[in-house]
């Protein structure tokens, strides 16, 4: 019987990049300067990385294929380095790749960086591309991520009967709240904080989305190098130690896009990846377990309905929690402590590795006291990659040893 | 006993009101004012020829078993394709067989009805039967010219046949003529027409007469023995002149619709005949006839099956569903006859990879997806394992054919960030009426028309053009069924 990833590997250093609109950044830059932050973060030398697992999402725009980008741009010793591609999750996959590799004892440390450089096309939102194929570029609707998230509020509002108004004022509140957190982080791209009003008069993206309600796309990357327990107790004595809880994914099987039974209200895969980390970590109520959130905030939309799919707010409740202040940075669970997505733009393999970042220095107390969360015990990371009827899921709980 | 199975037509929903044009465009020719009465169908952004006759044959064959359709003939001068046989594009929108007869029928704006003509003898000599004949054209004239006010896009369809024949064929008289009143050379967009006087008086003057004329001396008859007449002709005075001429009573003649679409070239006289047959009683004798590069001339009588038969829409059902189109400048963008700047995102390159088009042909051209045998589930686009996580069979499935299924809205968003010649690109997730479910664009709306829950119609539309290689995709979009106001 499997017993899953629970205490089994543990962070040894970190490492993130300021996020934003790098024009003066080859991805090349951005991966080193991760590296070297993390690099010193964890005590050891590059020779002592065995293996390496790189997240990148989009080929066409980024650093191409495979995984000689990092070997290259590292200057890592014919190391092996495996490419990670799973959309929004791709940098977590890179983070899960790393640390089963240390888990299965094939190797004692071992580095995940997500790069992704996405400012180079020469418009705003992300860069068009194939993501599902030939077939649905020939046939698909005329798209782009907004329109696809968009209709997770049309048909919430339909399911709950909760008026779009009231869906708008929670999703505004999401948005000031990302922004009131992300005005503190220095390492974050958007740093101004947006009254409510702006919010909620922003110019219409796609319906019911505004601007505000949109993540922005950015240039960044971020890393970790993992080790065993034994060997990161050994190295850094006197120190707590971030040790990985669960690490879960989950992947629509068609029934969402094709099917008639999903209620397009939240996403099925979000539901089932939750479950089995909760049960990983050994969490039986994470409503009151959970400490802090990361999630994958692409829109406020998708951090109204990720509460719900997370199991902390309970069906048809989302917004009312979001209105109370559940959420914001001196609430029960404050979501975005760092200013999310919303706040950071989604260079998209790198975002899985940023959202851990933050956990890991929340829990090691490493954060000014205006931006801290109080004595957390569990943080959890979501990515949410593609789009609400045919996605990816990514979920780490990280937790001090 | 040969003749008409079945009739339908198409008009766009879109309206040109024609002073809206002049408006734009009077200084350059203020003689126009004499043109610019009524208004123009205008085709939406996402419909061309191909896309119009396709819903005037699926008109036409309403509640037909589309399985027999034996034959797809397709008439127009704007093609979107000289080489790939859009008769083809056709016939897959409807879901026919493949064993059946496909061509196109071009050139001259008799077209249309030389196709008929064509099908006529193909039931008659019993190698083709239930063979659709549909026209349509998307012309363009020069800004401010004359042949923008006077054109129209539209399309008319009949299904010629040897079963419930509701008009019976009594035969044609044809002339061919090398008289260049209006032409197009291969790489032309615009059409160019010669002295207005010199058509009036002889194309249509001498012309529709001398076949009008012919065909009665072969089958023994009088212009006047005929209950209705159709012909095409967009000069009132030249109208008068002919009825005259010839002897017939305004009220015997059918309108050309001239003032609510325009004339809408190889489906002219379809489009006109359509409507004729809409209020043809058992008996009547019509007379039908194009005009264009010369002139066809048919005979038929209406029979008793005229009352068993009803176009879902048929021609004035179409017209009633209209909007107006209130920006002369939004239809200059559409027909891209002004630069437009969508903005770099639509730069980004889609290829169009021809052995995916034939390999899932039947999915795209017919919205055909697959019925599981095992729990009855229908899916788009088909797939070899069953979508319900309770069946899961594998291959067992038949085909089914969705697009007269119509559905209902399951989610919906209007996205201004998605690049389009027709912001905001409206589209979400619609239910298969019967099940099965599929994210679609919607088209000929606005948001206001969008409900989660709101009934649509699948219809046949251009789904992306490449511009670099000249290539027009076409795939099914959603209408939300709206109550059209006055």
């Amino acid at each position: 019987m499997a017993e899953g990833i629970r205490d089994k590997v543990v962070i040894l250093g970190m490492g993130c990049t300021k996020f934003g609109e790098r024009w003066e950044s080859a991805p090349e830059d951005l991966a080193v300067e991760a590296f070297i932050e993390c690099l010193e973060d964890a005590g050891i030398e590059k020779k002592d990385i065995e293996a390496a697992w790189l997240g990148s999402h989009i080929d066409e725009i980024n650093i191409g294929k495979g995984g000689n980008f990092l070997g290259m741009a590292l200057k890592l010793p014919l190391t092996p380095v495996t490419r990670t591609e799973n959309f929004c999750a791709s940098g977590t996959e890179a983070f899960r790749g790393a640390c089963y590799g240390v888990a299965s004892g094939a190797y004692d440390i071992a580095l995940a960086q997500g790069v992704e450089k996405l400012k180079d096309t020469g418009y705003g939102g992300l860069p068009d591309s194939p993501a599902f194929g030939q077939m649905q570029a020939m046939i698909g609707p005329n798209a782009s991520a907004p329109g696809l998230f968009a209709q997770l509020a049309t048909a919430y509002s339909a399911k709950y009967n909760v008026p779009m108004e009231k869906i708008k004022e929670a999703m505004a509140h999401i948005s000031w709240k990302s922004h009131q957190n992300g005005a503190k982080n220095p390492r974050a791209h958007l740093r101004k904080p947006i009254p409510i009003e702006q919010i909620m008069g922003a110019p219409m993206i796609a319906y019911p989305l505004g601007l505000f309600d949109c993540c922005g796309v950015s240039d960044g990357s971020a890393c970790a190098i993992v080790t065993t327990p034994e060997i990161a107790k050994k190295m850094k004595p006197n120190q707590d130690l971030v040790s990985v809880k669960a690490l879960q994914v989950s992947v629509s099987s068609g029934e969402e896009a094709l099917f008639t039974d999903w209620d397009g209200a939240g996403m099925l895969t979000t539901r089932m990846a939750a479950k089995k980390a909760y049960k990983e970590a050994g969490i039986t109520n994470p409503r009151e377990e959970i400490s802090m959130m990361e999630v994958h905030d692409c829109f406020s939309i998708t951090e109204f309905a990720t509460m719900e799919d997370l199991q902390i707010s309970a069906p048809g409740t989302a917004a009312d929690d979001i209105l109370a202040g559940f959420f914001d940075l001196d609430g029960q669970i404050p979501c975005q402590p760092d200013g999310g997505l919303k706040c950071f733009g989604h260079p998209i393999a790198a975002s899985g590795l940023r959202m851990l970042f933050e956990m890991y220095n929340q829990l090691l107390g490493r954060w000014p006291e205006d931006r801290a969360v109080k004595d957390p015990k569990f943080g959890l990371t979501h990515n949410l990659g593609g789009v609400p009827n045919q996605n990816v899921c990514s979920i780490a709980i990280v937790g001090k040893n | 006993m040969v003749g008409i199975r079945s009739y339908g037509g198409y008009v766009p929903r879109f309206r040109l009101n024609k002073m809206i044009i002049f408006g734009s465009m009077g200084w350059l020719n203020p003689a126009n004012i004499m043109n610019a009465q009524g208004e123009k169908a205008v085709a939406n952004f996402d419909e061309d020829a191909v896309t119009m006759a396709s819903a005037a044959a699926r008109d036409c064959s309403t509640g037909i078993d589309r399985s027999e359709v034996g034959g797809v003939y397709f008439a127009t001068t704007t093609a979107s394709y000289r080489e790939r046989l859009c008769a083809n594009l056709i016939s897959g929108s409807l879901a026919t067989s493949e064993s059946v007869r496909t061509a196109d029928f071009t050139g001259g704006l008799k077209a249309g009805t030389t196709a008929l003509i064509a099908a006529l003898d193909a039931a008659a000599a019993g190698s083709a039967n239930n063979v659709i004949v549909t026209a349509a054209d998307c012309r363009l004239g020069k800004m401010g010219s004359v042949q923008e006010f006077m054109f129209g896009d539209g399309a008319g369809a009949v299904m010629v046949g040897t079963d419930d024949v509701i008009a019976e064929y009594k035969g044609s008289f044809s002339t061919g003529h090398d008289f260049v009143d209006h032409m197009r050379g291969a790489d032309t967009k615009y059409d160019r027409q010669w002295e207005e006087r010199w058509i009036r008086d002889v194309g249509f003057g001498q012309f529709i007469p001398e076949a009008i004329n012919g065909l009665c001396e072969k089958l023994g008859m009088a212009p006047g023995d005929f209950s209705k007449i159709i012909y095409p002709c967009y000069y009132g005075g030249a109208r008068k002149a002919i009825n005259k001429k010839m002897g017939f009573e305004a009220e015997n003649v059918q309108d050309t619709m001239q003032a609510q679409i325009g004339d809408t070239g190889t489906a002219q006289s379809l489009l006109m005949f359509s409507r004729a047959l809409e209020d043809a009683q058992p008996g009547d004798k019509l007379l039908l006839v194009s005009y264009g590069s010369g002139c066809d001339a048919l005979a038929f009588e209406v029979t008793d099956a005229i009352k068993k038969f009803k176009p879902k829409m048929g021609v004035s059902g179409s017209l009633a569903r209209r909007a107006d189109l209130d920006n002369y400048l939004k239809y200059l963008v559409w027909r891209g006859m002004v630069p437009a700047e969508l903005g770099l995102r639509s730069e980004e390159q889609r290829w169009t990879r021809w052995t995916l088009m034939w390999r899932s042909h039947k999915a795209i051209l017919g919205l055909t997806g697959s019925k599981c045998t095992g729990c009855g589930e229908p899916q788009f686009p088909p797939q070899r394992i069953c979508v319900n996580p309770k069946c899961g069979a594998v291959d067992e499935s038949e085909p089914i054919v969705l697009s007269e299924k119509g559905g209902k809205i399951f989610s919906f968003t209007s996205d201004m960030l998605a690049a389009t010649i027709n912001p905001p690109s409206m589209y979400g997730v619609v239910n298969f009426n019967g099940g099965g479910r599929y994210v679609f664009d919607f088209t000929d709306c606005t948001i206001d028309d969008l409900a989660v829950g709101g009934p649509v119609e699948f219809s046949f539309r251009v789904k992306h053009r490449d511009d670099q290689h000249d290539i027009t995709n076409y795939f099914w979009k959603a209408v939300p069924v709206v109550a059209e106001g006055a």
